[in-house]
């Protein structure tokens, strides 16, 4: 419970090295050019394009939650109510507000990021399983509340009776309500820029003062970093990503459900950084590659995908707690 | 209307004793070995599943002594095979493998007893109600209660005159001296959280008594019993005991005014709590940090 003084070299190192987590040029290229060939190359793989739409929003949601977990090392294991906010925000906007899709992010993104801006508030004292614990039992309010709100949020069935809107720049329209490729490619032009958004973040000073935070809370504090306004901001940003990821999995599904705000979500998350590496960039991502597939494919064999699902929990935590990116870095333990 | 507050009320403190029994076993593993055990819930159906599963050649009564000891049994197995590992490592590890074990339990729950909800069959004397002016209290509801009390009784004192009570506690405080005077900490985790397993499971036979056995059924129990260590105070059992009264005496009460809210009452008490006193009712500051 006492908080680790041991020597830490990272902080100098970080500063000193350039830093490992911020992607080089080829790596960029390299990401960007498969996410933008995607429909070209996914079908021929036997996938599908909306396949790829979710490992996009989840991938969001998940770099999001990395922001925290990953670059200031806080646990949230309650991101699926700020995801399920998002998405409950857009589609309540959708249906009973105005047909404005970029409004509906809006409004979406902001339910999301300020409630947990609020909750952030009330915890930014708490550490290790405490933080995540007060997380979790939070992120289930918003479960209890659309689930029992049943005129309002749909209940249980989940919020329908919404979609998507062509979004109009003056002359031009963008039709985004057809599925397919258009959309995906209207996904992939927000999640660029959330991500560049991230990159900056993380680059910035601010970021690098997160950072810090993780390695060594102590000395952070003696530097004179605000630790807990630090790591409010982290926890607030994080939300806003995520509550954006929500909103366009409310687009991309033109639906809500309460399952959208439970902790499994969360859980799902959290193991979608660890899966890729919580300690790199783009390793949430990967992770969320790869678990969207692994359980698309696992729940069209077997009826008991919850097993499969959760063995590969185990089998992370206990054999690749590094995740597939950070297998290349051999560092301190974690 | 008296009688609608009356039944709402004993509803609450019988809910309020299951969050009691499942939030003390959560307690005392979060609380030496920092870890939250997401497959508590899990445990709590094994439990009942296996009273199912021994009653007809135990009888209730041998079902209900036998059963918890084999799911501490197990949880004592999970401990050393898996829960171990990580305790070294941060939290985020402990807390996806207990998240992730608890799929495969209740998966497993699901192939080995079926998907359908399973009742318990109890002796007789006890589905009987106490009086007739009373008639929502069976006796089935006091012998609840009274198992409760008398089990947390045992927990307490086990805790305060014990040679392993008194390190457990004294653990909690500060691992790292206990470790140095010479405990063995790895055993004496493995021994506390096969004791969690064993309050589980016994809430989980009461339990199965009460609303039938289905592979999910530890679920709606586990938040509140995160809520009730929460609003209770970290590091303290004291708290965690009246935090599950509290919230399950509230949710009842809610019931009999405003039914959709009986629910989000529980949260409302923890967002209060952790405005106005951060560290819980009973918490020692700090103990949060």
């Amino acid at each position: 419970m006492s908080t680790d003084v041991g020597t830490s070299p990272a902080i100098t190192s970080v500063a000193a090295r350039r830093s490992p987590i911020v992607p080089r040029w080829g790596v960029l290229i390299l990401v960007w050019a498969v996410l933008i060939a995607v429909p070209y190359w996914l079908p021929l793989l036997g996938g599908y394009t909306a396949l790829a739409g979710r490992v996009l929003v989840f991938g969001l949601a998940a770099m999001g939650l990395n922001l925290l977990l990953g670059f200031t090392g806080v646990l949230s294991f309650g991101h699926a109510a700020y995801f399920g906010l998002g998405a409950y925000g857009a589609g309540l906007t959708l249906r009973y507000l105005a047909h404005s899709t970029p409004l509906a992010m809006l409004l979406g993104t902001l339910l999301g990021g300020l409630a947990g801006s609020l909750f952030g508030l009330l915890i930014v004292r708490r550490r290790g399983v405490y933080f995540a614990m007060c997380t979790i039992a939070f992120g289930q309010l918003w479960y209890y509340l659309a689930y029992s709100w049943n005129d309002f949020t749909g209940g249980f069935d989940g919020l329908r009776d919404f979609h998507r809107e062509p979004i109009g720049f003056g002359r031009l329209t963008l039709d985004i309500a057809q599925g397919g490729d258009r959309f995906y490619f209207f996904l992939l032009a927000v999640f660029a820029a959330a991500v560049g958004l991230m990159g900056l973040l993380v680059r910035s000073p601010f970021g690098h003062t997160l950072r810090a935070i993780r390695e060594n809370e102590r000395r952070a504090r003696f530097l004179a970093i605000p630790v807990e306004r630090q790591i409010w901001l982290s926890f607030s940003i994080s939300c806003f990503f995520t509550a954006l990821a929500g909103t366009l999995y409310a687009l991309l599904n033109n639906f809500a459900d309460p399952l959208a705000l439970h902790y499994s979500l969360s859980g799902y998350f959290v193991v979608m950084c660890v899966m890729g590496g919580m300690r790199t960039f783009w390793g949430p991502l990967v992770g969320a590659a790869l678990f969207v597939v692994l359980q698309d494919y696992i729940s069209s064999m077997t009826v008991n995908w919850m097993s499969f699902v959760g063995a590969i929990f185990v089998l992370v935590v206990l054999f690749f707690p590094r995740g597939l990116l950070g297998m290349r870095r051999i560092r301190g333990s974690a | 209307m008296i009688q609608v507050i009356l039944f709402n009320v004993t509803n609450g403190l019988i809910i309020g004793a299951f969050y009691v029994l499942m939030a003390l076993g959560l307690s005392l593993i979060l609380n030496l070995s920092n870890v939250i055990n997401f497959s508590h819930g899990n445990f709590l159906a094994l439990g009942g599943y296996l009273a199912f599963t021994l009653s007809p050649t135990l009888g209730y009564w041998g079902a209900l002594l036998v059963a918890p000891l084999i799911t501490a049994l197990i949880g004592l197995a999970v401990e050393r095979l898996m829960i171990r590992r990580v305790y070294n490592r941060d939290p985020v590890y402990s807390l996806l493998l207990t998240f992730g074990f608890a799929f495969v339990m209740q998966d497993a729950a699901r192939f080995i007893w079926g998907p359908n909800g399973l009742p318990l069959g109890l002796p007789e004397f006890l589905s009987q109600p106490i009086n007739p002016t009373l008639f929502f209290i069976t006796w089935y509801r006091v012998f609840m209660v009274a198992v409760v009390i008398v089990a947390v009784l045992g927990l307490f004192a086990f805790l305060r005159y014990t040679r392993i009570g008194i390190r457990i506690r004294a653990g909690t405080l500060d691992l790292e001296t206990v470790a140095s005077l010479g405990v063995n900490i790895s055993l004496l985790r493995t021994f506390n959280f096969a004791l969690g397993c064993l309050l589980a499971g016994l809430s989980g036979v009461l339990a199965a008594g009460q609303i039938g056995l289905n592979p999910n059924m530890g679920d709606d129990l586990l938040m509140p019993s995160f809520i009730a260590i929460i609003v209770g105070g970290v590091g303290s059992l004291i708290g965690t005991l009246f935090g599950g009264l509290l919230i399950g005496v509230a949710a009842a009460l809610t019931t009999v005014f405003f039914p959709a809210g009986s629910e989000a009452v529980i949260y409302a008490i923890m967002m209060i709590v952790l405005l106005v006193r951060p560290r819980g009712l009973m918490g020692e500051e700090g103990m949060m940090a």
